[in-house]
């Protein structure tokens, strides 16, 4: 037997999401009356990880939208975490990017604490904790990568709190697109190039057949000792060059007659 | 550790039980009228945007919430438990992992098996685990799965409005040997011979009823598991990919897979 409410509902600390509803009420109301309120800017995205021999390898479009419009051709969505640690957002940009970069400096504080070199199942854990304190409200979803003393690894955490470790992992509006490359292609142990080109095909899918990826491809390869931070690994959509020109050249219409008026303005 | 959040609104989530679940705002707080508007809005997704024009099939990542739709089980046997799950996880229709990994170590011989939100059940099993592993070095002896399970049963029950969890804890302790007590959804706790869980345990209920025998050995716990697993995957959408298996006995904790091709097999209807 389900029991429902309960009666008494003393202060239980933490956060209240109580406005969060009133605003949907809200904002259900505005829609009702034919205006909409302002979009946030999100990365569509494609994004995707793949774990290789030697590391792994992170891989990210660079189209950000506001609504249908785009707001970014060229962003950034591969975010540092510490020096052996990258992390991609897909999500509410600016979640993306806050989250990322407060984890970060937390990161730092605890390597410097710990006289090592941070894992990445820390930032994981850390990333995760943080995102499931706000039930999902913070549209941050993530592919974290790295390599520390225990070897390659790679994480999908979603903007719940949930996460997953796989071999390879692909988030945002264009993962079916880069999970079909993916489950076609991937095999375990590969070697770098195969991995990043497996990566940038990856993206491709995602940009050429979602509407929310777009512009270039980006790669991040982390190896033990080594980041390869490759920005832009392919020019996927070049900008077309002008074949016409509007310009009209002085003196194309001629100035026949001169009418001069002085005009006088009191100051 | 506070999970101090007020419920967020799921869609995608196969659990059925919830569907029944009637939610209201915080007594007090508003009037009779925003009250009704409320529990009506509730069942939506909270975060509602006006820029989520994105087909259905496929996930917008900041509303639907990842859900380990699921089939578990856990059977007690004389010198242990064996416990089994199968391995998809979904947001809304897409499987987001279809390997994941259900049965998750508490301590060295307690295990529990998750169904219900993805985010909910690895936040909860985290918390316990620490809970667990402090108590354990404060006793300084092996914890009983019973300890365990009222961990979870206290975490589930204090915040069952905002949690959707339904957790199997299964495992061996020297005082009682194999034990399976189930915290299903809404927090209530209680021991048994043989407990199934998840969307996918609704298919099975009557396999289940019909086949267990006490007394069973070891390998007969296995076949059954995996049968009756294999039954619940092949019906319920929300339930797929590998079956995996754990055998927790005083020796320790065997684990296996049984991949998609070496499943048992039924008539095909």
């Amino acid at each position: 037997i389900m029991a429902t409410v309960s009666v008494c509902q003393y202060h239980r600390g933490g956060f209240s999401f109580e406005n969060c509803k009133r605003n949907a009420l809200l904002e259900a109301d505005i829609n009702k009356l034919g205006f909409s309120s302002p979009a946030a800017r999100k990365t569509g995205t494609t994004i995707c990880g793949v774990v290789y021999k030697d590391g792994v390898v992170l891989g990210a479009d660079t189209r950000a939208t506001e609504g249908m419009v785009v707001a970014d051709k060229n962003c950034s969505k591969i975010h540092y975490i510490s020096p052996n640690v990258y992390c991609c957002g897909a999500g509410t940009a600016a979640d993306t990017e806050m989250t990322t970069q407060i984890i970060s400096s937390n990161l730092e504080l605890h390597s410097l604490s710990t006289g090592r070199l941070p894992r990445v199942a820390t930032a994981n854990r850390m990333l995760k904790q943080m995102l499931f304190r706000y039930q999902g409200y913070i549209g941050a979803a993530l592919v974290l990568g790295g390599v520390d003393s225990t070897g390659p690894q790679l994480y999908s955490i979603y903007p719940h709190g949930s996460t997953d470790k796989l071999p390879y992992v692909t988030m945002g509006s264009g993962s079916l697109a880069a999970m079909a490359v993916f489950e076609d292609r991937y095999r375990p142990n590969m070697e770098e190039e195969e991995a990043k080109r497996l990566v940038r095909d990856a993206i491709a899918a995602g940009i050429f057949n979602d509407l929310g990826s777009g512009s270039n491809i980006d790669l991040c390869v982390i190896t033990k000792g080594k980041v390869d931070y490759l920005r832009p690994h392919d020019v996927a959509n070049k900008k077309g060059v002008r074949t016409g020109n509007y310009r009209y050249k002085h003196g194309t219409t001629d100035d026949t007659t001169h009418h001069t008026l002085t005009c006088f303005f009191p100051l | 550790m506070h999970f101090t959040v007020v419920f967020s609104g799921l869609s995608g989530v196969c659990d059925r039980l919830r569907q029944a679940r009637v939610r209201t705002p915080a007594a007090g707080s508003f009037s009779n009228v925003v009250k009704l508007k409320m529990a009506a809005v509730l069942q939506f997704p909270a975060s509602v945007s006006t820029f989520n024009n994105y087909n259905d099939l496929y996930p917008d990542w900041t509303q639907t919430e990842v859900s380990t739709g699921t089939s578990i089980m856990a059977v007690e046997f004389e010198g242990g438990v064996v416990i089994g799950a199968d391995s998809r996880t979904t947001t809304g229709a897409y499987i987001a992992n279809r390997v994941t990994d259900k049965l998750t170590p508490i301590h060295e011989r307690i295990f529990c098996c998750r169904s219900g939100s993805a985010a909910d059940t690895q936040a909860i099993a985290d918390a316990v685990t620490y809970q667990l592993g402090f108590h354990s070095i404060e006793l300084d002896e092996a914890p009983l799965v019973q300890t365990a399970a009222s961990l979870f049963r206290d975490m589930c029950y204090r915040y069952r409005e905002e949690l959707m969890a339904g957790i199997i804890v299964a495992g061996w302790d020297p005082r009682r040997g194999g034990q399976v007590y189930t915290v299903p959804v809404g927090g209530m706790m209680t021991r048994q011979p043989v407990s199934v869980g998840g969307s996918g345990s609704s298919y099975i209920y009557g396999y289940v009823d019909s086949n267990y025998r006490a007394g069973m050995s070891k390998e007969e716990c296995l076949k059954f598991t995996a049968e009756a697993l294999t039954l619940a995957m092949e019906r319920d959408g929300s339930s797929g990919g590998v079956v995996r298996l754990a055998v927790i006995s005083e020796q320790g904790v065997e684990r296996q897979v049984i991949l998609g091709n070496q499943l048992p097999k039924f008539s095909t209807v």
